[in-house]
């Protein structure tokens, strides 16, 4: 009866949308992404790994836009884990009043479009009339005033930064999520046996977090390997190529008419994202077994 | 209370309010500088505005065409939602009941797209050979592709939790597969159907990389496009920025998605708990 309840076809539109629009790009891109295939001319030839072997040059573009996607991933998730995870243990056990009030406010620049986010910190960070140059020389910190945006070493910690801004909110709603189900009893236990509350974080909430922190890592990963819009709107890559990511080089790529380059960037991301994707499988699997 | 209690709640509390202005203050510095003029709004100070300015906004929503990019992201928001919530529950329902070896393999198929990253380039060559590059049904049809893998992983483990009685009584008493379907599961479905719709209108809406490579007509763009097209034009005009402008067009474009946000924020939360706590 399973069969004629539960027909296959009903999947149908789904798989056929997702094979369209989803698979069959990536599934092509492999297959281009050892041509010279570009906007100048309708023959596209096969050029074994050269693609691949520019891409891996350490001293390209490309290489550089996969070093600052790396680097911004590795420290949004750690800036967004810890402060997430820092306003999550203060709003449930250190702040009883107005808890909630908090929870929205620091929740709401999650929902703001990135495009919006980018253009208020524009001019946030201005070095010469932007508000936070503004605010340090006014309590005298003016030493500490930065060119933001085009000072290639700190640009990249700059969208860093905002990125933060805007994304720990988000992290540390699901960080709530987790720990208002661990039972309070068992803190009441270790506070008897005399835990101090640094012992009872380490042992008792870190541990039983751990599957919804695997989750927001995961999360916070597949978002930063893709970062777009906020390097495009704060500084387009720029200055040089000191933010470039990964999506940024492949938008400039298609734009330059590169398909074959641009596609063999993204199907090496492709391939990093199947390995991903087996990891998030497993995340998340883990986390409904408990 | 005790005293040393009252100061760690003193403390707590500083912090808390602390890391509520900074997150506030950006906003802020939006809607201060929205209403200001253009002189004013020249350094985006958070002073506040002399007289308010309301003109600003009829200018933007005029220059900006903010009313045609805004029936564009409603079009494109809740006509995905619509379509992709649809075909996410359908597939979520025969895969989750009945297990056999090829839905296993389908599902797994499906929930691979909630980690492979889009590859843009080839995706413009297939939008252009389906005839959908540049189009409006296009953008709807993209938009619901990509928010099926998510769908169809958060459904799946919500159909495996109702009870499989109700079905197989429908089927007994020779209820389509279809029939069944829409007028028994659908409803149930309700709680997730929501959460995942929700969850993709703020996704589409606050989409801005696909506009970006698909859509070429102005005609076409969403909010999100108009308004960053708004801003760089703005910091191009022959007399400098006009903060004021691009404060009240910004403000403007995310007045949806902050309305949609409070009225939503229970379906939201309420993913978050079924989709990354109990997975």
């Amino acid at each position: 009866m399973n069969k004629r309840a539960y027909p296959t076809w009903f999947a149908g539109g789904a798989l056929i949308l997702f094979g369209v629009f989803v698979l069959l790009p990536s599934v092509l891109g492999l297959g281009f992404a050892f041509t010279d295939w570009n906007s100048y001319s309708t023959d596209v030839n096969w050029v074994g790994l050269d693609n691949f072997a520019a891409i891996f040059d350490p001293s390209s573009n490309y290489f550089s836009a996969i070093q600052n996607t790396v680097l911004f991933t590795v420290a949004t998730i750690a800036l967004k884990t810890v402060l997430g995870l820092a306003l999550a243990v203060l709003l449930t056990s250190g702040v009883r009043r107005l808890s909630y009030l908090y929870r929205a406010l620091i929740y709401l620049p999650a929902v703001l479009p990135m495009v919006a986010v980018g253009i208020v910190f524009k001019s946030i960070l201005n070095p010469d009339d932007g508000m936070l140059n503004l605010a340090l020389r006014f309590v005298g910190l003016g030493g500490l005033a930065q060119q933001w945006l085009t000072d290639i070493t700190l640009a990249l910690w700059s969208v860093i930064g905002v990125d933060t801004w805007k994304g720990a909110g988000y992290i540390m709603v699901i960080l709530i999520a987790g720990l208002l189900v661990i039972p309070r009893d068992f803190y009441e236990a270790a506070s008897l046996d005399g835990a101090s509350s640094w012992q009872a974080f380490r042992y008792i909430t870190l541990p039983l977090l751990r599957p919804v922190l695997a989750v927001t890592t995961v999360l916070n990963l597949l978002y930063g390997l893709r970062v777009f819009d906020i390097v495009y709107v704060l500084t387009n890559g720029g200055p040089g190529y000191a933010t470039s990511t990964v999506y940024t080089t492949v938008f400039d790529s298609f734009s330059l008419g590169q398909y074959g380059i641009g596609t063999a960037l993204s199907s090496v991301f492709v391939v990093v994202g199947l390995l991903l994707s087996f990891v998030v499988l497993r995340a998340l699997s883990r986390s409904e077994e408990t | 209370m005790h005293p040393e209690r009252l100061v760690r709640a003193a403390i707590n509390n500083l912090l808390a309010s602390g890391a509520g202005l900074i997150a506030l203050a950006p906003i802020y510095l939006l809607l201060t500088n929205a209403f200001k003029t253009k002189l004013d709004a020249d350094a985006m100070s958070p002073a506040l505005p002399g007289s308010l300015q309301w003109d600003n906004f009829t200018t933007v929503i005029d220059q900006g065409r903010l009313v045609p990019a805004f029936l564009n992201s409603a079009l494109y928001a809740f006509g995905s939602t619509i379509l992709g919530v649809l075909l996410a529950a359908l597939a979520a329902y025969v895969l989750a009941r009945h297990r056999s070896r090829l839905h296993r393999v389908i599902y797994g198929l499906l929930i691979i797209g909630i980690a492979l990253p889009t590859n843009y380039v080839t995706l413009i060559k297939v939008m252009q050979v389906t005839g959908l590059i540049d189009t409006q049904i296009g953008m709807i049809v993209l938009y619901a592709a990509m928010q099926i893998p998510f769908d169809v992983f958060l459904m799946y483990a919500f159909v495996g939790r109702l009870p499989r009685e109700l079905d197989e009584a429908a089927f007994i008493d020779g209820c389509s597969p279809i029939r069944t379907f829409f007028s028994i599961i659908l409803p149930l479905l309700t709680p997730v159907l929501l959460t995942c719709g929700v969850l993709n209108i703020l996704n589409v809406w606050s989409d801005f990389i696909n506009p970006l490579y698909f859509l070429n007509s102005s005609d076409n763009w969403p909010m999100t496009l108009s308004v960053y097209n708004f801003f760089s034009q703005g910091t191009n005009f022959s007399s400098g920025s006009n903060w004021a402008l691009v404060s009240a067009d910004v403000v403007l474009s995310i007045l949806p998605v902050v309305v949609i946000y409070l009225a939503a924020q229970r379906w939201i939360l309420g993913g978050w708990s079924a989709g990354a706590v109990k997975g």
